[in-house]
């Protein structure tokens, strides 16, 4: 340890303002040390991909299989970011498994049994998982109750109301299509221009691409009308080519099997708003204060209890959008849907790099996290290894994740 | 007295991107007291991190002579273990464990398995007896007050037989009686042949207590002074402390208040449901447009309790009472309703309750206002951007960027980025709970000039301050109180010292 931290000898490097130009590989080398936090996951799971390609003959980064990937990343990835913000503020909810269940079941039952039509029964169920989050709310900002002890109550009784519901029945096959289409579904291709391609999920990528790259320079152009530190332009581009490259490989590994799944669409349009929410407005900012100093928050006029209630409720909204995606899925509700979920999202959370101390984490990267956690288990699938081994290893990363994580934290200190 | 029990030789310590320490010499001799001083940021407490191992050998270059040997301390355990005890600024102590447990924890008195517990009492009798404190050693720490607390960490330093006993700022938390008994006792402790070094920024008790004073400025050692020959007087010390003298260390103010009233507080009571009884008691109170109103008191009499109450009444107390913000009637259940009222305050612990330490000084400038730089609730960067450079130069925030976290700056920048959290807010009373603690003197005087040009522009500041200087120069009026109850108002023509502290222990 003290050899890395050992001071470094060279000149103070001034944070802002040009210098000299130092050599690529040199800059380089400071770039990643300096933000090693930020890329580490993203290595990470270029390194777990390459891996199971290499084991798997190429398998796993085949058009069905990453299609496949991303479609049982999806219900986890939606409970991994609002777990992300629960984190943030320094609490947890391990309610959210067996309630995306058992929200899950009540909209299998409001269909099959009640023959409610799915345009209704959705935004309903959307709504009791709100209502459910503010419940788990309740004793935490009102009574002041541990998070841990009120969540794991929610965990029990939506365990049993679970079993409740599909106590009559067992089993609930869900028959409508629509719904089933949430789960299993692709975006029509209305523009087939090359046979096996398809063709609106390359222009949505291209778009992206586009998008990327469009942000990246209007961030750069306007860090550098405040004289703050950016890449060198060497760096920049390599970044912009780097990210460019990965956004097409997806997008052309896609659209080479069923293109873009309704599963994916929702996971993305959930990440994008969460991503927006915690980075561009009031009320992510207050998030991030309530985490990072909750009493100097409250004396800056954000109310605490008020954050805690809308951040459980997002939990509970996307616990049951989880629930939907899961029954959808299976094209139904079973007793034991929801089972460990909510530490699975708690896992992806602490892989992506959110601090038990509150006030870190982002959306990006628990979906990052929530991806290597899912490659991993689709990938050990792949090379059928033992479900035993199975778990020791995902053990072995969340706590290499972690331990990562707090070193270089220390470091930066 | 002339071989030095310790010495540090050209001691070098650096953090990325900062020297802290640039080839500090110190010697101290066995027996005395030991003053070091410095403004905030000089390095004094980084120098007592390497003599207590806390930055391991390695870490820093240069020489630790302890007892003419050189030391190689990799942990505080080291330097305990050598005699060498440091006991810092935040208590070190378990609060919901007891005085004797507190006293020998990490240093349990042993049977061959289980810890010998008569025995750790009797002990810890001894060694409270040293520190002449006559508390219950069954009597769990939380119970004690700070004074005591303070106390107890000296007898658990002096239980494992110190030889050298480092205090960061030991009266920073203390009130003026209990300061007087811990500096009789650093005496006292001298006849007995301890030998005492101590960080403080209150040169009265530096001044009083010193045999010698060394003063670091930037990381070096500028001076050692004996006080035997004189040398120590406040003005060497600022002197040396700063590079320049200061002749008034409050500036002088070009306005008058005016007769508006623009806060009036009227028999409010506040009772606490937490600690169960009754902290505020018939406070009746008002501040002028344009007026300092300094609220002296001393440690505990319900100062700060007054001001959450007011502000929204964050700690939720069961509050009665009438309050007036421009003759309307105000209840504020909240601190936003107060805030958008037009009322501010900024807390006396800025690290625990004003700041989030781990956000850089641009969020935490705007945090309290951000509805003013957001459209629709998207919050606009640049003006973000805009408003933290605005108050980065006016408030003089030394800072190598606005992007920095804050918990990289000094003390008093980090007051500074309170205060423009607050003037962000343009309020029209502003309640500044201990605006210049632990904070030195440039930077003391620069948030005084802060503070007259805002009330020249017609803002009302109330001043909460446990250092009567401070109280004295700064206000046009006098409130003290005394255990939950203002026991007088002075106008400040009338206010001294003495006549304050005898309302104060009313």
């Amino acid at each position: 340890m003290s050899a890395v931290n050992s001071p470094n000898a060279g000149p103070l490097s001034p944070v802002s303002g040009t210098q000299a130009a130092p050599s690529f590989l040199a800059s380089l080398r400071r770039v990643l040390q300096e933000n090693i936090r930020d890329y580490a996951m993203f290595i990470a799971l270029f390194l777990i991909m390459a891996f199971f390609t290499y084991t798997t003959n190429g398998l796993f980064l085949s058009s069905r299989n990453i299609a496949n990937l991303l479609n049982q990343t999806g219900y986890i990835a939606v409970l991994a970011v609002g777990m992300t913000l629960v984190i943030i503020i320094r609490q947890i909810d391990l309610s959210v498994g067996f309630l995306s269940g058992f929200l899950g079941a009540l909209a299998a039952i409001a269909m099959a049994k009640y023959g409610l039509p799915v345009w209704l029964v959705i935004p309903m169920v959307l709504v009791l998982g709100a209502i459910a989050g503010l419940i788990t709310a309740y004793p935490i900002a009102r009574l002041g109750i541990p998070s841990f002890v009120a969540s794991l109550a929610g965990w029990l009784i939506y365990r049993g109301l679970l079993l409740v519901v599909l106590a009559g029945t067992g089993t609930v096959i869900i028959a409508d299509e629509i719904f089933n289409a949430i789960g299993n579904g692709y975006l029509p291709d209305f523009l087939p221009i090359a046979p096996g391609v398809h063709t609106i999920t390359i222009l949505l990528g291209v778009l992206a691409i586009i998008f990327y790259i469009w942000s990246e320079f209007s961030n750069r152009g306007k860090k550098q009308a405040y004289n703050f530190e950016v890449l060198p332009m060497n760096l920049f581009v390599l970044k912009l080519v780097f990210v460019t490259a990965i956004l097409a490989g997806i997008t052309w590994i896609l659209a080479g099997y069923n293109g873009l799944s309704w599963t994916v669409v929702i996971m993305l349009i959930v990440v994008g708003v969460y991503h927006f929410i915690t980075t561009q407005t009031v009320l992510g900012r207050h998030i991030y204060a309530v985490g990072g100093n909750p009493e100097a928050a409250e004396l800056s006029g954000i109310n605490v209890r008020r954050i805690i209630f809308i951040v459980f409720a997002s939990m509970g909204f996307l616990a049951s959008l989880s629930g939907i995606l899961f029954a959808s899925r299976l094209r139904s509700a079973t007793p034991t849907a929801g089972t460990l979920f909510e530490l699975d999202a708690i896992a992806a959370a602490y892989i992506g790099g959110v601090s038990a101390a509150g006030g870190v984490g982002t959306i990006i990267g628990s979906l990052i996290g929530a991806l290597v956690y899912t490659s991993l288990t689709n990938g050990m699938n792949l090379m059928q290894m033992d479900i035993a081994y199975q778990y020791v290893i995902r053990g072995a990363v969340l706590a290499i994740a972690v331990i990562f994580d707090v070193m270089t934290r220390n470091r930066a200190k | 007295m002339d071989t030095p029990i310790l010495e540090m030789r050209n001691i070098t310590k650096t953090f990325p991107g900062v020297k802290a320490l640039k080839d500090v010499s110190f010697q101290v001799q066995k027996g005395e007291i030991h003053c070091v001083v410095g403004e905030n940021g000089a390095g004094k407490s980084t120098l007592m991190k390497v003599l207590s191992g806390v930055y391991p050998f390695g870490d820093y270059s240069g020489d630790i002579l302890f007892e003419g040997q050189v030391q190689k301390f990799t942990s505080i355990r080291d330097s305990e273990h050598a005699g060498i005890a440091i006991i810092y600024q935040e208590l070190a102590l378990v609060p919901e464990l007891k005085v004797y447990e507190n006293i020998f924890l990490g240093n349990e008195i042993k049977n061959r398995f289980t810890i010998n517990w008569n025995e750790t009492i009797k002990r810890a009798r001894q060694a409270l007896d040293k520190v002449k404190l006559d508390v219950n050693p069954e009597a769990k720490v939380k119970d004690l007050g700070v004074g005591k607390q303070q106390l107890v960490e000296i007898a658990k330093a002096l239980s494992r037989d110190t030889k050298v006993l480092i205090l960061d700022e030991p009266t920073s938390a203390l009130n003026e009686s209990d300061s007087e008994n811990l500096l009789h006792l650093l005496r006292d402790l001298k006849v007995h042949g301890v030998t005492c070094i101590m960080i403080s920024h209150k040169l009265k008790e530096v001044i009083a207590i010193a045999d010698r004073v060394t003063v670091l400025r930037d990381g070096q050692t500028v001076i050692t002074l004996d006080a035997h020959k004189g040398q120590v007087t406040e003005t060497v010390l600022i002197k040396h402390m700063v590079g320049r003298e200061i002749d008034n260390i409050y500036p002088v103010r070009e306005s008058k208040p005016s007769n508006e009233i623009v806060l009036e507080v009227k028999d409010w009571n506040a009772y606490d449901p937490q600690l169960g009884r009754t902290i505020l008691r018939d406070v009746n109170f008002n501040v002028k447009k344009g007026e300092i109103v300094g609220f002296a008191g001393l440690m505990g009499s319900g100062r700060t309790e007054l001001a959450l109450s007011l502000f929204g009444n964050a700690k939720r107390y069961r509050v009665n009472g009438e309050m007036f913000v421009h003759g309307k009637k105000a209840n504020y259940t909240h601190p936003q309703y107060a805030i958008q009222d037009g009322v501010a305050y900024s807390t006396e612990d800025r690290k625990a309750a004003g700041l989030i330490l781990i956000q850089d000084v641009k969020h935490n400038i705007s945090l309290a206002n951000l509805r003013a730089i957001a459209q629709r609730g998207v919050v606009n960067e640049n003006a973000e951007i805009q408003v933290a450079e605005k108050y980065r130069t006016a408030l003089n925030i030394k800072t190598p960027s606005i992007e920095q976290k804050v918990s990289n700056l000094s003390g008093g920048n980090q007051q500074k980025v309170c205060l423009g959290k607050w003037l962000f807010v343009n309020p029209n009373v502003l309640i500044l709970d201990e605006p210049t603690r632990g904070i030195d003197v440039g930077a003391k005087f620069e948030i005084y000039s802060i503070m007259n040009k805002l009330v020249e522009q017609g803002m009302s500041i109330i001043m909460i301050s446990s250092e009567l200087p401070e109280v004295l120069g700064m206000s046009d009026r006098v409130y003290i109180v005394s255990a939950g109850r203002i026991t007088g108002e002075l106008p400040i023509q009338e206010a001294t010292q003495e006549k304050i502290m005898a309302l104060a222990t009313n």
